[in-house]
């Protein structure tokens, strides 16, 4: 019998990945594609979708060749994609409406303050899980179909389909406007504002609050499931997971028990604590979301610490200021002196999210003297990464009782040392990076590969999370106490900056 | 002083002329202006666009300098940037192999650990990155060595540290195993800086096969090497797999 591989489509913001991994979970082959950021008006992100969809079909026989095997020796294909990126397309033609709406876009801003003023806004709330932010698809979808004349009225007669990426991406593998699936699964859904989170179904209530038509909406799936069969870039695979990312990385690192946690260090970066079978809400700005669901089992529930801007933060340190010609030497930058020297950057570029959530904050920089360098700003750069992970732990130890015992990471910026042993100074606790850094396509893998019985249950897959790297806290408490006060006063200069209109 | 050679030195005209031009050149144009036969300017022009140093537009067949001779005098690689390019090729290496990975790189006349993956079987183990080993006397040391003659000089010079004693302290034999890692790809270390340890390492190289640092496992002699002693076969394999990996990723592959 020829040896069988899982394959991940890893639809991202800045590039979609494919990878092959074995039953060990590691890491047989990758292919990557970058796609288009387009700024039209500031604040505004978008993407084009078909330009993505064309990535995959280019990058599906190249990770297939790199790995030396062919289809029929993929037991199943996982999808995992950024989430809350909304778009529109044509059921008939599977042409895009418009440009998808990026997940870091905020025109809705003025829309989603008028919305959270609404005398029902709790209710809504109180269903869907989620606070009123610039951040989910239900108001991106809203804003859509307000955007032109004549779109609500298709969307009606579901001649125009909505989807997050993974339901456009598996629109298309399917066999896109010839016979091709229309399904998101419950994590991607639980960030729409439209799904009401006990049920996991699409909610009446939440569909006419939003003016979102039920005909152009996905049925709602577990996370692990065969969907269908890829009928092209990866013929006759069976479709068996969609994750979120972020949920997709908190199954990729195991993190299958109350009280477990992980951080993804991104362009954004994104805290997830497993709370078990039961939702809690949050009183401290977290979000309650679904970490996922296998087949018929009990959805799995997570609070979730959002962080709009931390990689983002270095790349924006390297493109637009051009201090560095690689995101990597921020760190060989930074080390070039001892500490921040009282130097500050509050990244708020488009407001702040967990656990403050203010729209209207902006980014500052603040304790400025002719003594700092770019070597101070580098480090003032890492170090809102740090601190902002500190704020979410902070509000997730209050909300669910648990005080985190330590933090499982994954993303690009673990390979920065210098940020990794921050934030264990900074947190108190050890930080730990597991073997498989890639653990966001590993998770969306993993959830495939349970869907068609390729590995047979979580203990299994536990069994293949080693320890890559620890970080152990080394700062006096003092030294973090005054650093922690020094920041959280920067926060505040963030506030109220942009007028309400 | 030996003779100089020919084809570099105009070699070396061609792209002063590129240079100092305003814009594109054509063929006949760069012949004319160095009065060199134009099968002779070809067959440079040629080998210049294949190493990057010249480029030639599609559209009108003129040549201009290249990307690759802008980056000449700044193609360093950052350690930072070395770890976060091979650090999906350092896990799965640990995985397969069941030891620690450490990367290194030449700093000072010690290796630089700029990355460590820990051998996966959960126990206790600390982080060294950043620590300093003795180029001598452990595997990733021996592999840069191996490929910077002055480096290896200033060891010889400076009478290298017998930390057990199988270390190489010998000039003649320090440069017999040198050859001996050039000639084969890889290089062991056993027992050679701590009793008891073994370590094997390959070179990673970067842009133009340059050896950027060296990648490696290292731990008990028993788990590493065969009852002789001598470096277990498949261990060396995923060692250098793993280094070609990466440095397939550093765009220094071998064509």
């Amino acid at each position: 019998m020829t040896e069988r591989y899982v394959v991940a489509i890893d639809q991202g913001t800045t590039s979609t990945r494919c990878i092959v991994f074995d039953r060990r979970g590691q890491l047989v082959s990758v292919a990557q594609r970058e796609h288009q950021q387009y700024f039209p008006k500031p604040g505004w992100v978008e993407h084009d979708a078909m330009e993505i969809w064309r990535n995959v079909e280019r990058l599906a026989p190249k990770v297939l060749a790199e790995a030396g095997i062919t289809p029929d020796q993929v037991a199943a294909l996982g999808i995992t994609n950024q989430r809350e990126t909304t778009m529109l397309w044509d059921r008939r033609t599977g042409v895009p409406i418009s440009r998808a709406v990026n997940w870091q876009d905020t025109r809705t801003d003025s829309l989603v303050q008028k919305m959270g003023r609404d005398p029902v806004a709790q209710r809504v709330s109180d269903l869907c899980g989620l606070p009123f932010a610039t951040y989910f698809s239900g108001p991106k979808l809203r804003w859509i179909l307000d955007s032109r004349p004549g779109l609500a009225e298709r969307a009606e007669r579901g001649d125009v389909l909505f989807g997050t990426m993974e339901s456009w991406l598996i629109w298309n593998l399917t066999g896109g406007s010839s016979g091709g699936i229309h399904v998101t699964d419950v994590t991607n859904a639980s960030r729409t504002m439209l799904m009401d989170i006990h049920t996991l179904q699409w909610h009446d209530e939440l569909l006419s609050f939003f003016g979102v038509p039920r005909a152009m909406l996905p049925e709602i799936h577990p996370s692990a499931e065969v969907y269908g069969r890829a009928v092209t870039a990866f013929p006759g695979v069976r479709i068996g997971a969609a994750l979120g990312d972020q949920q997709a990385a908190l199954f990729g690192q195991t993190c299958f028990g109350p009280g477990e946690a992980k951080c993804t260090y991104g362009t954004g970066s994104f805290l997830l604590l497993n709370t078990g079978i039961e939702p809690v809400r949050s009183t401290h700005g977290l979000l309650t979301t679904v970490g996922y669901k296998i087949g018929q089992d009990a959805p799995v529930y997570a609070l979730e610490g959002s962080i709009a801007i931390t990689g983002s933060l270095v790349q924006w340190f390297r493109d637009q200021l051009g201090l560095i010609t690689t995101a990597p030497e921020i760190e060989t930058l930074a080390r070039t002196v001892d500490d921040n020297g009282g130097c500050y950057i509050v990244p708020a570029f488009s407001g702040l999210f967990a656990p403050h959530w203010r729209s209207e904050a902006r980014g500052v920089i603040v304790g400025l003297t002719s003594y700092i360098t770019k070597g101070h700003l580098a480090r003032a750069v890492l170090e809102a990464t740090g601190w902002q992970t500190r704020e979410v732990v902070d509000a997730m130890n209050a909300d669910s009782g648990l005080t985190l015992k330590n933090l499982k990471v994954d993303g690009g910026m673990t390979a920065d040392n210098l940020l990794m042993q921050f934030i264990s100074d900074v947190l108190d606790v050890p930080v730990v990076r597991p073997m498989v850094a890639e653990t966001v396509s590993l998770g969306a893998a993993y959830a495939a590969g349970l869907a068609v019985g390729y590995w047979p249950d979580l203990e299994g897959l536990r069994q293949n999370w080693h320890r890559a790297a620890q970080w152990l806290p080394s700062m006096d408490a003092r030294t973090r106490d005054e650093e922690y006060d020094n920041w959280q006063r920067a926060v505040e200069r963030t506030f109220d900056w942009i007028k309400p209109r | 002083m030996p003779g100089s050679v020919q084809s570099i030195e105009r070699a070396a005209a061609i792209l002063r002329l590129l240079a100092n031009s305003s814009g594109r050149l054509g063929i006949g144009e760069i012949s004319r202006s160095l009065d060199l036969a134009k099968g002779t300017t070809h067959g440079i022009l040629r080998t210049l666009q294949a190493v990057g140093f010249i480029e030639q537009d599609d559209v009108s067949g003129k040549y201009q300098l290249g990307a690759a001779l802008l980056h000449l005098g700044t193609s360093y690689l950052d350690v930072n940037e070395l770890r976060s390019r091979s650090i999906n090729w350092a896990d799965p290496l640990a995985a397969r192999s069941g030891e620690a990975v450490r990367i290194g790189t030449i700093l000072d006349g010690k290796v630089l650990v700029v990355h460590h993956v820990f051998r996966p079987d959960d126990t206790f183990q600390t982080l060294d990155v950043g620590s300093l080993l003795p180029l001598h006397a452990c595997a990733m040391g021996k592999v840069l060595l191996a490929y910077d003659a002055a480096a290896t000089r200033v060891v010889l010079q400076a009478e290298p540290e017998p930390f057990t004693r199988r270390t190489i302290v010998r000039s003649d034999q320090l440069v017999r195993a040198l050859g001996q890692v050039r000639e084969q790809g890889w290089a062991a270390e056993v027992e050679e800086m701590t009793p008891g340890e073994a370590g094997i390492a390959a070179p990673i190289r970067g842009y133009g096969g340059l050896v950027v640092g060296a990648i490696g496992v290292s731990g008990l002699v028993e788990r590493l090497c065969d009852s002789k002693g001598r470096p277990n076969q498949t261990l060396v394999s995923y060692v250098r797999e793993a280094a070609r990996a990466v440095s397939r990723d550093l765009g220094g592959s071998r064509r």
